[in-house]
């Protein structure tokens, strides 16, 4: 079993603009990125699942340049509005930590 | 100014964060052709566009600017701010403008300085919408008249045109209402012939200051552009970028970490190379940039939404914690009787119960659903539409009722809640939420941002 939190370097939450949310997972080694990106487990539908968003509004990219992956998606509300929890949105990557990657 | 390399210094992330002066003195014997630093972001929320006021305080701007000018008039070269005062609204450009008078006036420096505004008037807005040309960003709804009327300001955000302007017009020191991030730094490069992407691409790394680099502080960094890269090296000893650090940054705020929208194209860095030239310096290569058939501005405002009082409050109770939800649907319902005998309606006003121990930073999005903390904090908020007074009257019976309300099996008879503070409750002022966020199509970049020249 190898954990996010054990094998990425990064894992991060923060706004894309005031209406959407994107998390990063960067790692630092070209062969663990190419087998996390082999195994497919990254991918729109594990973020849908996790933030509760439909599948189609996850705009999901592998950049290997950075050996990382980006998913954007909306917030629940936006940035600042009353029931807003997270101004910023840089708390939000905590339930991918635990996502188990079969490297 | 050679048209074979460009040297930028960026003091920090954004003016009024500090830096250390010894990182700006390092910065300035490298010679560089300008300095700068980013004045603000949207991302602290909506307020300060709406209430005119920086998020960082007028003395830490202040510091930061002084080093700056003295810096910038002493070696002979451009300084240039953008987004001035947080939110690039008038009043935020005027207090960074007024800001550098005071300074040449005291310390005695002499420089032409341009202002470039960004504030949009609501009836220039109304018809473009007419013309059609105001489109949504992020599934926003279409703008319309109404949604100008109501809203308090909205700037536009410029590219690099208005700052090329400023520049080849002899102005020494620019200050710039809202602007795209990397705007003031792709000016300088394209002006000197350098191709756009590697411009933009400096411009990326150098508006964040040293985040680019470990470990992260709020520090200077000094990008040189050339025809077909850019490296970036930390000023501070301490610091070093490395391919690792810069990657990271790459995915910085953008909704894709390969399309970078900037008002006149899409910088394009799928191929970008990553490599260090020392163990302090990465040079970054193989960014494309392809222009825009059509030159968009965005727009950003905002609408006053009401105004809030809150109060800060928490439970060592076990038995109170375990019937949470109930407990509070009756808080919520007594105060929906008692705020409507004084005049506020449950439609004038929204009471919001955060709950820190359990749901406070992810709300409806957080997954662990069964833990039971052995305490837990509140912040307790009423957003009220009438005035602030009535949002303050409305708290007042929340906390009243959040400390006093019986609930089944209660032992603590004395009061539910422990307050940390007295006064408990806190007046935050009018609050105000986004309402405008879409782009305009402009014939020329520069036509929504004029600019003013004075010397000091």
């Amino acid at each position: 079993m190898t954990l996010i939190r054990d094998a990425a370097r990064v894992c991060k939450s923060k706004n894309a603009g005031p209406f959407e949310l994107t998390i990063d997972v960067v790692f630092d080694d070209s062969s663990t990125y190419g087998k996390v990106k082999a195994s497919g487990v990254l991918c729109p539908e594990l973020f849908a699942r996790l933030y509760n968003v439909p599948a189609e509004h996850v705009l999901f990219t592998p950049y290997d340049a950075a050996l990382a992956f980006k998913a954007t998606f909306p917030r629940l509300v936006p940035a600042g509005e009353f029931g807003d929890t997270d101004v910023y949105g840089c708390q939000q990557h905590a339930p991918l930590l635990d996502v188990d990657l079969p490297i | 100014m050679s048209a074979k390399e460009i040297r930028l210094l960026s003091t920090s992330a954004i003016l009024g964060y500090g830096f250390p002066e010894a990182s700006l003195k390092a910065g300035m014997a490298r010679k560089p052709d300008m300095i700068g630093v980013d004045g603000g972001s949207s991302d602290p929320g909506p307020h300060y566009l709406g209430v005119g006021k920086p998020f960082c305080s007028p003395i830490s701007i202040r510091r930061d600017l002084r080093l700056m000018l003295h810096a910038a008039i002493e070696a002979g070269i451009p300084m240039v701010i953008g987004t001035c005062g947080g939110a690039g609204g008038e009043p935020h450009l005027n207090l960074v403008a007024d800001m550098a008078r005071e300074i040449a006036r005291e310390d005695g420096l002499h420089f032409k300085m341009a202002l470039i505004h960004a504030e949009q008037s609501p009836a220039e807005i109304k018809r473009r919408i007419a013309a059609g040309g105001i489109h949504p960003l992020a599934h926003q709804p279409e703008l319309t008249d109404a949604v100008v009327d109501r809203s308090t300001r909205i700037v536009g955000m410029m590219g690099p045109e208005p700052f090329i302007e400023a520049l080849d017009n002899g102005a020494q020191v620019v200050l710039a209402g809202r602007s795209s991030d990397p705007a003031p730094w792709a000016a300088m490069c394209i002006r000197a012939q350098l191709p756009p992407a590697p411009a933009w691409y400096a411009g990326k790394m150098l508006e964040c200051g040293a985040t680019p680099s470990i470990p992260k502080g709020h520090d200077s960094l000094f990008v040189t552009v050339r025809e077909d890269h850019m490296e970036c090296e930390p000023c501070n000893p301490i610091r070093r970028c490395t391919p690792l650090s810069i990657a990271n940054h790459s995915l910085h705020e953008n909704a894709s970490p390969i399309h970078h929208i900037e008002p006149g194209g899409m910088l394009d860095t799928s191929d970008c190379r990553f490599d260090a030239v020392s163990d302090r310096a990465v040079r970054i290569s193989g960014m494309k940039w392809t222009p825009a058939p059509q030159y968009t501005v965005k727009l950003e405002g905002v609408e006053l939404a009401g105004y809030r009082a809150m109060c800060i409050a928490g439970t060592r109770d076990p038995l109170l914690i375990g019937r949470l939800d109930s407990f509070l649907a009756s808080v919520r319902s007594e105060v929906a009787v008692k705020a409507a005998a004084f005049g506020a309606s449950p439609d004038t006003y929204k009471l919001g119960f955060r709950v820190y121990g359990r749901d406070g930073v992810m709300a409806e999005r957080e997954p662990v659903r069964n833990a039971v903390p052995h305490e837990v904090g509140f912040v307790i908020e009423v957003v009220g539409q009438q005035s602030q007074e009535m949002a303050s009257a409305v708290l007042g019976v929340a906390r009243a009722n959040m400390l006093h309300t019986d609930f089944p099996g209660r032992l603590c008879r004395e009061g539910n809640m422990a307050f940390p503070f007295s006064p408990s409750d806190i007046e935050v002022g009018p609050v105000y939420r986004f309402s405008v966020y879409h782009v305009a199509d402009v014939a020329d970049p520069r036509e929504m941002f004029p600019i003013e020249y004075e010397m000091m």
